[in-house]
């Protein structure tokens, strides 16, 4: 046996993430203090909320039961919204194709690039109501400003992730297409679309139903679909008409969520 | 849909689809098609507008730049209640999402109805946007930061809750049964056990939300629930749409310094 | 000592994996369980500390009836039997140290456990242990950074950590190449020959088995068809616990022929 149980005890912590005590401290005091800082910086009214809560419960009271009644407003703004997504998610993958290419460093010229990056860059950072603002102010309220908005945030998105997808091919491939003696636009064709083809299509899946979400919302902006009449129940104080949008908003986005899913599943 | 790999030139011979199979991914297609032709059709287009709309954009982008650069003091503290909201709002949605989440995964999960119970929570707080949210949460708080933190932390659970309880099912059960057998209890297996398993997940999962939220604090203003959203309704409500440049680019700064922060801190766990 | 008493278990799907199952162990003493794969040997040592429930029969661990426990009783139950995995089944992402004391579990608080403030005479004692296993200064090490054979020993100070009455074994060497697995049994047998417990020890490794056990247990189909010493086990036994000719391809592979020719000397 170790001579260890004649000595003192000996001491164990667990080992801190940052070694060094003082620069742990610090972080501690930094996070407490921020934390303390934006919770003041809230100015959270108590009387206010104490008085919100009854209108919060008479706001739940008068969603139920769901009034479907006006049920035609209801569909002609979640098919506007459907139709939003399927048409911007279609174009947004065509529109897609070219931004990636150009995104891509091992196929695309620098000053392309560049600016294909900017593109990218500046479609992913904005929210897509921002964005939609934008559109309604040049193109007018309704669904047209909607798609202009998902188009751009797709092909943000698709373009940046399927970029990626182009810089990580096997150059191999596409060395042997340039060997044959083929023009870029044949290495493209033959050399980078083969491989990047499955994945496109699983993105293609996943931005419908990030669409399909966002088509239900851009209407409190004016940019069409079923958001302008949710938008307009909740200021007219009808809550039950309210909630019954949102359950059909709930149950679109699930069968979307189901059918991502299942397609996902099967490409794979 | 799933046909394009198979008609693409130089990958594998297409032979290996029945055909069968190859009628089905034909019929997808053809769905696919119908549905944007569809789609098109009654997309209500005022052509008027759009052809006018290059003059709209181009004048609209005439007021806009220059950026009215002094105006980006007035920007500051909305920008600092953003980044407030988004970040409380992450802190109430984790805490919010511990009970959902252990209720979500099969193996934590108390019985059918708990599973079930937390199932309805995520999708329900996944379905509705962060702005429905917020106008649900402005008729209780009244306008302002309070009901967007909430409204955030509220559409944060579902997302954090989901992606947690995933982790929590994929935890080494050996482990798990090596804890339980030393006699701990059912709390000391969960956080003996299982909470360092999925710890990394949890990490990542909030760095990622955040992102997100930050992003979405930035609009919630938009219907009065705090954050940089109300100053840029309130330029474009008065026009001074030079204002409204420097509000944009102090969005763009933020995101991307989150989108940063957040890759930082995700790297470092391991 | 532990005696087990017409133990039966039928899973949900309504398989046999033990079939009135009875032995008693008096004392200190390694047993070998061993048999086929599938003969219910997991089956058997998980009824005992019942991470499986079994369908009918008793436990008793001196006076305590552990398939009668409830849930309070239970924990204490567990504490007082340390068990040892194939697969090691350590904290991956946690240290040795915190491996080891994990093994107090049962007697710290959910508070405790959340800061890993355990009692200076649990630090200590886990120092000991990990001394006494062949780990000094590994404590602050991730467990996932350790060999194997290491791993198993953090496995082994862990079970005793929990100053057990009786150590369960599954197939601890089954995952070591066979020189480190020699030497973890080694380690299990003077361990438990050390504080006087008696160990189960699930082992597919009839060599091991007859060299390390002072008795071996065999199972087939969920039964007892084997209960003697090491010394009575010979090709007559092997058959009926391992069916004809099955076993000798199994025993040859480890090396083992040697071992029954000497009669199982080496204990
Ligand atoms: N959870 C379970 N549900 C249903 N059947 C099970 C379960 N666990 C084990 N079994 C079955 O019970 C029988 C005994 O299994 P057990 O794991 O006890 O065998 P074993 O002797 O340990 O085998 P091995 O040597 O392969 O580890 C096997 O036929 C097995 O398929
Ligand atoms: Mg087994």
């Amino acid at each position: 046996m170790s001579g260890a149980s004649a000595q003192a005890p000996r001491r164990w912590r667990p080992a801190p993430r940052i070694a060094n005590p003082w620069l742990r401290r610090g972080l501690w005091v930094l996070a407490v203090a921020y934390v303390a800082f934006a919770v003041a910086d809230m100015e959270f009214d108590v009387e206010r909320f104490i008085s919100g809560i009854p209108r919060g419960v008479d706001m739940v009271a008068s969603m139920f039961p769901p009034d479907f009644s006006r049920w035609r407003l209801l569909v002609d703004g979640l098919v506007e919204s459907l139709q939003m997504a399927f048409f911007a998610t279609g174009i947004g993958l065509v529109l897609s194709v070219p931004v990636a290419v150009a995104a891509a460093t091992n196929v695309a010229p620098r000053w392309l690039y560049a600016l294909a990056r900017v593109y990218i860059g500046l479609s992913r950072t904005f929210p897509e109501v921002l964005i939609a603002i934008f559109f309604v102010k040049a193109f007018g309220f309704g669904a047209f400003a909607g798609v202009l908005t998902l188009v751009v945030a797709s092909t943000g998105f698709i373009g940046k992730l399927l970029a990626e997808e182009i810089e990580a091919i096997d150059p191999g491939q596409v060395e042997a297409m340039r060997a044959t003696g083929a023009g870029p636009a044949h290495v493209l064709l033959f050399g980078v679309a083969p491989q990047v083809l499955p994945r496109f299509v699983g993105l293609m899946i996943y931005r419908l139903d990030i669409n399909l979400r966002e088509s239900t919302i851009l209407g409190i902006v004016g940019a069409g679909g079923i958001g302008a009449v949710l938008y307009n129940s909740f200021a007219r104080y009808e809550y039950d008409f309210s909630m019954a949008i949102l359950l059909a908003i709930i149950a679109v986005v699930l069968v979307a969520e189901w059918f991502s899913g299942y397609t996902r599943a099967r490409i794979t | 849909m799933t046909g394009a790999a198979a008609s693409a030139p130089g990958s594998r011979p297409w032979q290996r689809y029945t055909r069968g199979q190859r009628l089905a991914r034909f019929a997808a297609w053809l769905a696919a098609v119908a549905v944007l032709v569809w789609s098109a059709g009654t997309l209500d287009i005022h052509w008027p507008f759009v052809l006018d709309a290059p003059r709209q954009a181009g004048d609209l982008l005439g007021r806009m730049l220059p950026p009215e650069w002094p105006f980006f003091a007035q920007v500051i503290g909305p920008m600092v209640e953003t980044i407030n909201i988004a970040t409380l709002g992450t802190l109430l949605g984790a805490a919010l999402s511990v009970p959902v989440a252990l209720m979500a995964a099969q193996n934590t999960t108390l019985n059918a109805a708990t599973l079930w119970a937390a199932r309805v929570v995520v999708v329900a707080s996944r379905s509705v946007n962060e702005l429905v949210w917020a106008l649900l949460f402005g008729v209780v708080f009244g306008p302002g930061a309070m009901a967007g933190m909430v409204a955030v932390g509220v559409s944060s659970v579902g997302f954090v809750s989901k992606l947690v309880a995933e982790g929590i099912e994929e935890v080494d059960g050996g482990q798990v049964e090596a804890i339980a057998a030393t006699g701990a209890s059912r709390g000391q297996v969960l956080i003996y056990a299982v909470l360092p398993q999925v710890l990394p997940t949890i990490i990542g999962v909030l760095t990622f939300r955040w992102d997100i939220n930050i992003r979405q604090s930035s609009i919630i203003g938009l219907v009065g629930a705090g954050g940089i959203g109300i100053t840029l309704n309130n330029e474009m409500n008065s026009f001074a749409w030079a204002n409204v440049t420097v509000i944009l680019i102090a969005i763009f700064a933020v995101v991307m310094a989150s989108e940063w922060v957040s890759a930082q801190l995700r790297r470092r766990v391991t | 000592m532990l005696t087990i008493d017409k133990l039966t278990k039928t899973y949900a799907d309504g398989h046999q994996a033990l079939r009135d199952c009875s032995f008693t162990v008096p004392g200190a003493q390694v047993v070998a369980v061993i048999g086929p794969s599938g003969a219910g040997k997991s089956t058997l040592i998980r009824c005992i500390n019942r991470l499986v429930a079994p369908t009918r029969g008793h436990v008793h661990l001196g006076d305590t009836d552990l398939t009668a426990a409830g849930t309070a009783g239970l924990r204490d139950v567990r504490r007082r039997i340390g068990m040892i995995f194939q697969e090691f089944n350590l904290i991956e992402r946690l240290t040795v140290m915190e491996n080891v004391l994990a093994g107090r579990l049962a007697t710290v608080s959910f508070l405790q456990a959340f800061l890993r403030r355990f009692p200076a005479g649990d630090i200590d004692r886990a120092f000991e242990l990990l001394g006494r296993v062949g780990l000094d200064g590994y404590e602050n090490s991730r467990a996932d950074a350790l060999s194997g054979g290491q791993r198993q020993r953090v496995g082994i100070a862990r079970a005793l950590m929990q100053e057990p009455e009786l150590l369960l074994v599954d197939e601890p060497t089954s995952s070591l190449d066979p020189k480190v697995a020699r030497s973890i049994m080694g380690l299990i047998c003077e361990l438990a020959g050390e504080r006087r417990i008696p160990a189960l020890i699930n082992i597919h490794d009839v060599g091991l088995a007859l060299g390390f056990a002072q008795r071996v247990i065999g199972l087939n189909g969920g039964r007892v068809v084997f209960d003697g010493a090491p010394e009575a086990v010979d090709e007559a036994v092997l058959t009926r616990i391992y069916g004809a000719d099955e076993w000798r391809d199994a025993f040859r592979q480890e090396g083992g022929e040697d071992m029954l020719a000497a009669g199982g000397a080496a204990s």
